[in-house]
């Protein structure tokens, strides 16, 4: 029983992990079908904004959940005004440029601080289930993920805000013809979704460390759960990082880290293949 | 007022629009005739923003809005419903109006949907039903509604009439007049149903290949031989 029940725990933090590094991809593909290829960097900005903020003396909790967020919201400010809004349109031409962002981001951080490992100490201990013991950061990482995945739900299903941004992101020009800034909620869709994957980066930097190179391991998943959920951006990447999760979680319970995360990509390639729309083209089309 | 003034616009670098000049009266209903391709839609969109002009102006109460994004024009005063209704259509009926009253900005959004809803009768019970699961006739209503619930001073209609039942176009025409009459919209309707524009408007314009190539009054509407014209039969 506390062998199941720690196992649940463990599956339920990949769940939440992967939830947490896609939220941020899912908003900004999901509301302006951009592919943001700097997301990883977005992640890695976060957790040096975090690492950064803790060295000069700032609560740990304040620089994961304060700093970081609104580090990389304004970087992703300055990408957005400079860069996509002139791409709008150009999926190909908007892929290449944060391509260019994020190789531009890891070169930069690595002239600052160098290609080292820097990282802090999961800021929770550990719980103990009958004869095992839990990281107590992974629960706070499930609880993490329970509310921002519900705040964002929140925001777009019941305030103003959240409509525009529905609407919009179904009929951009009817949006204008109503009176709406396509380009101005576009803007404010991606800020939101940077602070989302600076968050992210700093919550994940206790469990991966904190390097220049370190969103190349996180893109790719953030990346396949994304686009295995499907156009529903909330529900999509609920059900994909549930689905992903599970299996990588498990695999690795099984297996090795490795298979677990091979598994996740067969598991990813076969659905994909059955569900071309991904799981929210066949299920919960109405959600979110 | 909406008046337009030399307006050229097309797609890349087909013309559509080759100078087309035309003003609206306040509170008057101007219909705009043609066949497919002659550049009725493109007027609209040009006249909205959602296509850039390449030459001309376009005013609004005497105010240039030509070099104004679409957005801006809207908060204006200028309404818009486009051909095939561009309902959100995963927006419910209530937040299609709930998204144009919040767009429209102000206070008092609750009030101004409880005031097209009274106009509109038939959405209220409707309103927790997707934009999408509507048929085409409670569609147009929505459309109508959304469009009010920003309160414009100048309605741009584009084709109401279509993929509408034709039992239906004379509760249209009574809806739409009776509307502009109470809220002294003024409103340039683009319409092939010569019935409708008759219905509606005080005169018609007919536009040929992006130029008005004639002005029709209000009592020729109805001649016998202008509707063999229009609609391609020998008189």
């Amino acid at each position: 029983m506390d062998l199941a029940v720690a196992v649940a725990l463990q599956v339920l933090t990949g769940i939440a992990t992967l939830l947490i590094i896609s939220l941020g991809l899912a908003v900004i593909f999901g509301m302006m079908r951009v592919i943001n290829l700097a997301h990883g960097e977005f992640l890695m900005l976060g957790a040096y904004a975090a690492i950064l903020s803790a060295r000069a003396g700032l609560n740990i909790w304040l620089a994961m959940l304060v700093v970081a967020p609104l580090a990389v919201g304004a970087i992703g400010v300055a990408v957005e005004r400079l860069v996509i809004r002139r791409l709008y349109g150009r999926m190909l031409d908007t892929m290449l440029a944060t391509w260019g962002l994020s190789l531009g981001f890891i070169g930069a951080v690595t002239m600052i601080f160098g290609n080292t490992v820097a990282g802090f100490s999961a800021p929770l201990g550990s719980v103990a289930i009958g004869g095992y013991r839990s990281s107590g950061y992974g629960l706070f990482l499930i609880g993490a993920a329970c509310v921002l995945i519900a705040g964002v739900w929140a925001v777009l299903r019941f305030t103003p805000a959240g409509l525009i941004a529905r609407g919009t992101m179904q009929n951009p020009e009817m949006a204008a013809a109503l009176g709406v800034s396509p380009s101005r909620v576009y803007a404010i869709a991606f800020a939101v979704g940077a602070a989302l994957s600076g968050l992210a980066g700093a919550l994940i930097a206790p469990f991966s460390g904190v390097v220049p190179t370190m969103g190349t391991v996180y893109i790719a998943k953030a990346f396949i759960t994304v686009i295995t959920g499907g156009a529903a951006m909330l529900a999509g990447t609920l059900s994909a990082s549930g689905l992903l999760g599970t299996v990588a979680t498990l695999g690795t319970f099984a297996t090795t880290p490795v298979l677990g995360e091979v598994a996740m990509l067969a598991v990813a390639i076969v659905l994909l293949r059955l569900l071309p729309e991904g799981i929210t083209g066949r299920f919960f089309r109405r959600s979110l | 007022m909406i008046e337009v003034a030399e307006l050229e616009a097309g797609y890349g670098r087909i013309g559509v629009l080759r100078g087309i000049t035309l003003a609206v009266a306040p509170g008057s209903c101007l219909g705009i005739l043609g066949h497919n391709g002659m550049g009725k839609t493109t007027l609209l969109r040009t006249i909205v923003g959602l296509l850039a002009a390449t030459r001309g102006t376009v005013r609004l109460d005497g105010q240039d809005i030509g070099h104004l994004p679409t957005h801006r024009r809207a908060r204006l005063g200028l309404g818009y419903v486009p051909q095939g209704r561009q309902i959100f259509p995963r927006l419910s009926v209530r937040e299609n109006l709930a998204f144009a009253a919040a767009a429209a900005g102000g206070s008092g959004r609750a009030r101004q949907i409880e005031a097209v809803l009274a106009d509109f009768p038939e959405l209220t019970r409707l309103l927790d039903r997707p934009g999408g699961a509507l048929s085409g006739g409670e569609q147009q209503l929505l459309a109508l509604a959304r469009a009010l619930c920003a309160a414009p001073r100048v309605l741009l209609l584009d084709e109401p009439t279509e993929g509408i039942q034709p039992s239906i176009v004379q509760a249209m025409i009574a809806r739409i007049g009776e509307l502009r009459r109470r809220r002294g919209l003024t409103v340039l309707l683009v319409e092939q149903n010569l019935e409708f524009i008759l219905g509606l408007a005080d005169r018609a314009l007919l536009i040929h290949r992006g130029r008005i190539s004639r002005e029709i009054p209000h009592e020729a509407l109805a001649d016998p031989a202008l509707v063999a014209e229009f609609v391609g039969i020998a008189a």
